[in-house]
């Protein structure tokens, strides 16, 4: 049934690359990958735990990979989509109250969402950077 | 002043569903808002423990073994990162189940892909969940 000639030669709905890039669109987009993106990367979280229950030997070789420039590459990459998914994430919950869906808030809180993690992340690394050194 | 939308009494409104099945209110899928229900609630609850956890990890950077330990073993540090895992890894294995079934075709390969979805969030979920326990309790 659900593979019959009929199903199978019937034409599909246009998808994603035949619209406009609109700001909403974009961003839930970017929520789906940083989610997905933030799924693997919590394998980043549990090495680190079992390294840190392992010894202070493993730890070391798994904190020096981590503070290398690739492992700090990463680290970025993974604060910037925790910060978005997570700044998008209150989008939604305010959404899902049932506020929010004219198209003026809409893109504000579109905008909010991008400017805020891309802010956030930057102000992240700083505080952990300067209180480095 | 909007005005309730009222639904128009007309030949094409005409309810189908039985009075039982609209009380029961949990559709084809036989789960309601079921899972709707739980990424919600998994996603206040991540938001909260987040947080503060991000906040301690700052706090790390430079750090060395014996600093981490010492603050990982503190009992509230404990609970907090065990609650983070459990919320984190149930909130992601929702999110990503919806990803399979949007983009997965084929009965087959779209229950694989569900499953292994699950085993990779308990494996990681208890993974974590042991390393935090024998921090804490390893003296």
């Amino acid at each position: 049934m659900a593979h019959s000639k009929t199903t199978d030669t019937r034409p599909l709905s246009p998808h994603l690359q035949v619209y406009r890039p609109l700001i909403n669109m974009v961003m839930s987009i970017l929520h789906r990958i940083t989610g997905a993106a933030l799924y693997f990367g919590t394998l980043l979280l549990a090495w680190w735990l079992v390294a840190l229950a392992q010894g202070p030997e493993y730890f070391n070789f798994v904190n020096n990979i981590y503070g290398s420039w690739f492992g700090k590459l990463v680290l970025f990459g993974y604060t910037w989509a925790l910060m978005h998914h997570l700044i998008g994430g209150i989008r939604h919950l305010i959404w899902d109250t049932g506020r929010g869906f004219d198209l003026k808030t809409v893109n504000l809180l579109s905008w909010m969402t991008i400017v805020g993690s891309l802010v956030s992340t930057v102000l992240i690394w700083l505080v952990a950077v300067l209180g480095l050194r | 002043m909007s005005t309730p939308l009222k639904p128009t009494p007309s030949p094409t409104h005409t309810e189908i569903r039985t009075p039982l099945g609209r009380v029961r209110g949990l559709g084809s899928a036989k789960e309601g808002a079921d899972h709707f229900w739980k990424q919600r609630v998994t996603a206040v609850s991540t938001l909260l423990l987040v947080v503060p956890a991000l906040i301690i990890a700052i706090g790390f950077v430079g750090a060395d073994y014996a600093t981490v330990k010492k603050t990982l073993q503190k009992p509230a540090v404990s609970i907090l990162l065990l609650m983070l895992v459990l919320s984190g890894v149930f909130h992601m294995r929702l999110g990503m189940q919806v990803i399979i079934e949007d983009y997965v075709k084929g009965e087959g390969r779209k229950v694989f892909w569900l499953m292994a979805n699950t085993f990779f969030a308990i494996a990681v979920g208890l993974t974590s969940i042991f390393a935090v326990l024998k921090i804490s309790f390893g003296g």
